[in-house]
């Protein structure tokens, strides 16, 4: 086990750092003089000449390509992600303030996806060929295909302007705040991200468990006399779980994308809407900021899913 | 996916003629057998039909403003209304199709080159080869394209060969692992052996037996990639981070409509492109499911 994930850790190190390597490159490909990434715009402004200078020389700005890639990555990894062109706030604090919101939603999402996914899954697995297996074939193609933006529109037409069940916009009605607000407001975002994701889980769900349901161990809890109901849930389901829980967390990044769509829709106050907005100010280093942590992110989850696969399953610590 | 196992010789019903036992035509058969694969296949030939002669059948010029007549809703003259700027939704939808059809059969196209390249690669050189381009196929995967989308476009500028490249790149793994595992499983084979012992190179190889061998999973992956890809550019259009207008694409039509009052008061203008893409993009994958029963009945 150690050696595997220590394997596995050096492959993911070695990754971050070529994918560190493409971001500084669109740094230095991004318009403008670098030294406004990093720097606030008023001192910027209001600075001599020899202040920038100097700030210029501290940075390394000054230093060969190499060296300024260094000066860069090191403090990006202290949390210095420079300053937003826009406003002269520091980006780690800007997506700190939006990294809540978008968390919440993901996981709101991602659990109402798993609350779907597992019992149609199971169910299709066990009806295989029926109408039910067809049903849920149908409704998992139809939740990858149909993109998230519309169904968002289509959620908004339906549930906002022609029934007025729900909010549709924002995180939080200042007129009238609480919890039972915070909840109304997340509904329509968070449903509209978990059907959009469903389908992804519900064909792996149903794979794996149709793949457990035919195993010998299922034959004989059957021939114990174990009911039904016990061997699916408690012997097929466990195992089937593991290529599940990778999957979940692999797929961390496409929830992610998803937020981001969604944010937009029902502008919700997260990471995306903070990125896509940045992206028609041309506001670079937020940009930057946005790309690295979700690298780190995505890296961190394939990790988790690395871990996981070896503390669930102990044949791959034999590996 | 009904099926019975259909490779099985014991199926005395409509192979009673000469030359009905060809792969193509049981595979055929077992497109047909699929229940929305052939009405994907009609509906999808309309929309094709519809980019190729978009002008012709909607006379409307897609660009024209006509601001005396802008939000107007579906009539006669213009069949789905008018945008905010009078220009004739029916038109413009077609004509977005050409984009959105062309960008996804690009980027689907770039996805299974280098699937195919790269996959090849991994299972004929094995060792290091494989581990390191399997690895990079797990973070390809993993990665959301649309981060990327988000960043490059943010920093470089949004334009078509940046769309169709960053859409691409993050689908080639699919199909790369499928062209391995063809490889890997070809690599037993007495033939390719005495290939090799005939002196044939490592691109031979590839060119001659293995795409060759791989191509209908390789069909099978480029429609589910064709799909994921026109899924994505209007996504991506949709954020602003692709086509630009005044082009026309499905997902930029959907832009406008991300005021409430457009949402409640003009459906048309934001339904009818929604509902292209999402019909386009489920008739892809219908055929993709169709195409797949009909080449390997085991995955069913």
């Amino acid at each position: 086990m150690g050696a595997y994930l220590v394997r596995r850790l050096a492959t993911n190190v070695l990754v971050f750092f070529l994918i560190t390597v493409a971001i500084f490159w669109l740094v230095h490909k991004a318009p403008g003089d670098p030294i406004a990434m990093r720097i606030p715009a008023d001192q910027l402004n209001s600075g001599s000449a020899e202040y920038i200078a100097e700030q210029r020389h501290a940075l390394g700005l000054d230093r060969p390509v190499f060296v300024q890639y260094w000066f860069w990555l090191t403090s990006a990894l202290q949390g210095d992600l420079g300053y937003s062109l826009l406003n002269g706030r520091p980006v780690t604090e800007l997506l700190g303030e939006r990294i809540g919101p978008t968390v919440e939603l993901m996981l709101i999402g991602l659990v109402i996806s798993l609350l779907v996914a597992f019992p149609l899954g199971i169910l299709a697995a066990r009806r295989r060929n029926s109408v039910w297996d067809y049903g849920t074939a149908v409704v998992s193609l139809g939740s990858v295909s149909i993109p998230v933006f519309f169904i968002g529109l289509l959620a908004i037409y339906v549930c906002t302007l022609r029934f007025q069940w729900l909010p549709s916009a924002g995180i939080v009605d200042p007129a009238n705040p609480g919890l039972l607000d915070s909840i109304r407001h997340l509904v329509l975002p968070a449903v509209v991200l978990g059907i959009a994701n469903t389908g992804t889980y519900l064909r792996y769900i149903r794979g794996s468990m149709i793949t457990e349901l035919g195993a010998d161990y299922v034959r004989t809890a059957e021939a114990k006399g174990a009911s039904p109901r016990r061997v699916v849930y408690r012997h097929a389901l466990r195992n089937s779980l593991i290529p599940v829980l990778t999957v979940i967390a692999s797929n961390m990044g496409q929830l992610l994308a998803g937020a981001v769509v969604i944010e937009q829709v029902f502008a919700w106050p997260g990471m995306g809407q903070l990125a896509v907005s940045s992206v028609r100010q041309q506001d670079y280093s937020v940009i930057i900021g946005f790309a690295l942590l979700v690298a780190i992110l995505v890296l961190l989850f394939n990790l988790l899913a690395d871990v996981l696969y070896t503390v669930v399953d102990p044949r791959v610590r034999l590996r | 996916m009904t099926d019975i196992p259909a490779g099985l010789p014991a199926e005395p019903t409509a192979s009673s003629t000469v030359g009905a036992r060809t792969p193509w035509r049981t595979g055929l058969r077992r497109f047909r057998r699929h229940p929305l694969a052939p009405a994907s296949v009609v509906f999808l030939l309309l929309v094709i039909v519809g980019a190729v002669f978009a002008g012709v059948i909607s006379g409307h010029d897609p660009n024209a403003i006509d601001l005396v007549h802008a939000r107007a809703a579906p009539s006669g003259a213009h069949w789905l209304g008018t945008d905010p700027t009078g220009r004739d939704v029916f038109s413009r939808l077609l004509h977005a199709a050409r984009v959105s059809l062309g960008v996804g059969l690009s980027a689907a196209a770039l996805a299974v080159v280098l699937g195919a390249v790269l996959g090849s690669l991994a299972g004929l050189l094995g060792r290091w080869v494989d581990t390191a381009v399997m690895r990079l196929a797990d973070i390809f995967m993993s990665f959301p394209s649309l981060v990327v989308i988000v960043v490059v476009a943010g920093v470089l500028g949004p334009s078509v060969p940046t769309l169709v490249i960053a859409i691409g790149a993050f689908q080639w793994p699919t199909c790369g692992r499928i062209v391995r595992g063809v490889t890997l499983s070809l690599r037993e084979h007495e033939y390719l052996l005495a290939a090799r012992a005939a002196g044939a190179g490592q691109g031979w190889l590839m060119a001659r037996h293995v795409i060759p061998a791989a191509l209908p999973p390789i069909c099978v992956a480029a429609t589910f990639a064709t799909a994921q890809a026109v899924g994505m550019e209007a996504t991506f259009s949709f954020l602003g981070l692709g086509i630009q207008p005044p082009t026309a694409s499905w997902g930029n039509m959907l832009t406008d409509a991300q005021s409430l009052t457009v949402i409640a008061s003009q459906p048309w203008l934001w339904l009818s492109p929604g509902i292209a893409v999402a019909l386009t993009v489920l008739a892809v994958n219908f055929i993709g499911d169709g195409l797949r029963d009909a080449v390997d009945p085991r995955q069913a």
